[in-house]
């Protein structure tokens, strides 16, 4: 192999999908064969119908989109006030320098340590679900929506001052267009994040959501469900990311070029 | 009597760093007339650039001050359209909203907009391309988009930055023919005998609504044949600390066609340039000696 020779489109799809394969080959083979007990790992046939179980018959789909509609909610609010923060710190240093400390120390609190606070505070309704997600993902994004905006190249910045722009002017018509495609790849990164952030809510204090049913199902030695639930969260991250990528690209043609 | 249109006077730049000041640029004076193509020619590091970032606005003098049509200049403005070394189009826009970016930026309709920028687009020879972004053009392409941006604006003077140093010589060449037609096609006929020029570039052009145009130019360059070539005035600058050593007209008749660079007047001033300049690039290579004698000696 040669380093940094792309691959063909079609063998790349074949050898991304032959890891799925070999890794649920090494899965039948470990279970089936005996070698691992089925109170500790359940095999991917039974897997597959306690999965079936569960969405016919147990109202797993409804646990499904309350986890899925929390996880928007709280990403979606946090983005909603990282973005204007984050560009503001990137583009005016005085606002950097006064949020910036702050927000670094911030990022480095662990969002599952403030559960039982937020419970404490907010109950263990959907506040405290989307209390979570916010604290997990809002500090991440304000810091790096900020160093992007902040690496704007700073000739084309004064180019745009030599055609007449004024300062406000470079903001919205230089720094945030420039960032943009970076900021779309941010908040796809983040929501990854922001996924494994909301099962650690719903572990604990939940009626409702993945996190809740794994939670019973570790109480029934049901390690079947607690795969499939884990496989659905890791299935729902793909398809979201796929969407992101796909609307990066439709909606910032400029940014492929060249890649 | 009015002034010129650019009066630089007394200006002087120091930087200052944790290694201490230091001088880039010495108290300089220098008026560039209206309708003039002024070519800056030194070596690297002679303050060169820096006196273009102070005209334009986007660095600041320590000292002195620099006058367009008697009024201060205090930071960039439309006025005074740029052309930088880099690569400066927006990644985001294609040529054509590129070239719009300083029309836009006046508030002016769109369909006038287009109308203006679809005018130079032709002029600089993109005709077809201005649906391409930047990075699907050649570096030439780039900078003729770039000239576009900046001449759309109509602005009282073009700044150049060493515009085409990053373009490969036959290039660069074509450049310099497309610039100077340009300017020439655009004095107004009172300053001097216009003869027109044969030839697709000028005949195909057509004017914006606009009018005159941008028919005042400073250049910078490293290029004593394109300082020659282009400019009606060449100024040559010394080493740093930079100043102004020479200060010449260029009696070549406009216009000029690029077989103008094979003749006996064009190698006498480009000899006598030359000698300028050789002396100021060993005086800089001995200044950037100067800090490591030690290692110097031990290594002889």
């Amino acid at each position: 192999m040669k380093p940094l020779v792309p691959v063909a489109p079609g063998a790349r799809i074949a050898l991304g999908v032959s890891f799925f394969v070999l890794f649920v080959a090494a899965w039948a083979a470990a279970t089936f064969g005996g070698f691992v007990s089925k109170t500790f790992l359940a095999d991917p046939l039974t897997m597959v119908r306690s999965g079936w179980t569960l969405l016919a018959e147990m109202g797993f789909a409804r646990d499904i989109g309350m986890t899925v509609w929390r996880v928007l909610g709280g990403f979606l609010i946090a983005a909603a006030l990282a973005l204007p923060l984050g560009v503001a710190m990137g583009a005016y240093k005085p606002v950097e320098a006064f949020f910036e400390p702050f927000v670094s120390f911030a990022r480095y609190l662990p969002a599952s340590a403030f559960i039982p606070l937020l419970i404490l505070w907010a109950g263990i309704g959907e506040a405290q679900k989307l209390a979570v997600i916010f604290i997990g993902s809002f500090f991440q994004l304000v810091l790096m929506i900020a160093v992007t905006v902040g690496n704007t190249r700073r000739d084309l910045v004064e180019a745009a001052y030599t055609l007449g722009c004024g300062h406000r002017g470079v903001v919205r018509r230089v720094l945030i267009p420039g960032a943009a495609p970076e900021i779309a790849e941010i908040l796809r990164m983040v929501l990854g994040w922001a996924w494994t952030y909301v099962i650690v809510a719903e572990l604990i204090g939940a009626s409702s959501g993945i996190g809740h049913m794994i939670t019973d199902s570790q109480a029934l030695l049901a390690t079947d469900q607690i795969i499939f639930g884990i496989i659905v969260i890791g299935l729902i991250g793909l398809a979201s990311d796929l969407l992101f990528k796909l609307a990066n690209r439709r909606l910032f043609p400029w940014a492929q070029l060249g890649r | 009597m009015p002034g010129p249109l650019l009066s630089v006077r007394g200006v002087s730049r120091t930087f200052t760093s944790a290694q201490g000041d230091t001088l880039a640029l010495q108290a300089t004076d220098l008026g560039v007339e209206e309708n003039d193509f002024v070519t800056i020619l030194g070596p690297s590091g002679c303050g060169k650039s820096t006196l273009l970032r102070i005209v334009a606005g986007l660095d600041h003098p320590t000292t002195g001050e620099v006058l367009l049509d008697g009024c201060r200049i205090e930071g960039p403005g439309a006025d005074r359209g740029m052309v930088f070394q880099s690569y400066t189009l927006f990644p985001w826009l294609d040529v054509l909203d590129n070239v719009c970016f300083g029309l836009r930026e006046r508030g002016l309709p769109r369909a006038q907009q287009v109308e203006i920028a679809q005018g130079f687009v032709a002029r600089v020879g993109l005709a077809g391309f201005e649906h391409h972004y930047p990075k699907q053009l050649s570096g030439g392409m780039q900078q003729r988009t770039a000239l576009a941006r900046a001449l759309a604006n109509g602005p009282r003077m073009l700044l150049m930055d060493e515009p085409f140093g990053a373009l490969d010589h036959q290039t660069r060449e074509l450049m310099q023919e497309l610039l100077l037609g340009i300017w020439e096609g655009e004095r107004p006929a009172g300053a001097g005998p216009l003869p027109s020029r044969p030839g697709p570039p000028r005949g195909a052009a057509t004017v914006g609504s606009e009018g005159a145009v941008c028919p005042t130019v400073l250049f910078v360059t490293h290029d004593i044949d394109e300082a020659v070539f282009m400019g009606s005035r060449v100024v040559v600058m010394s080493a740093r600390p930079g100043r102004i050593k020479v200060d010449r007209p260029v009696a070549l008749a406009h216009p000029r066609h690029y077989s103008v660079k094979t003749t006996p007047a064009f190698a006498a001033l480009k000899a006598e340039l030359m000698e300028e300049v050789r002396v100021e690039v060993l005086a800089s290579q001995q200044g950037s000696m100067a800090p490591y004698p030690a290692s110097g000696r031990g290594l002889g």
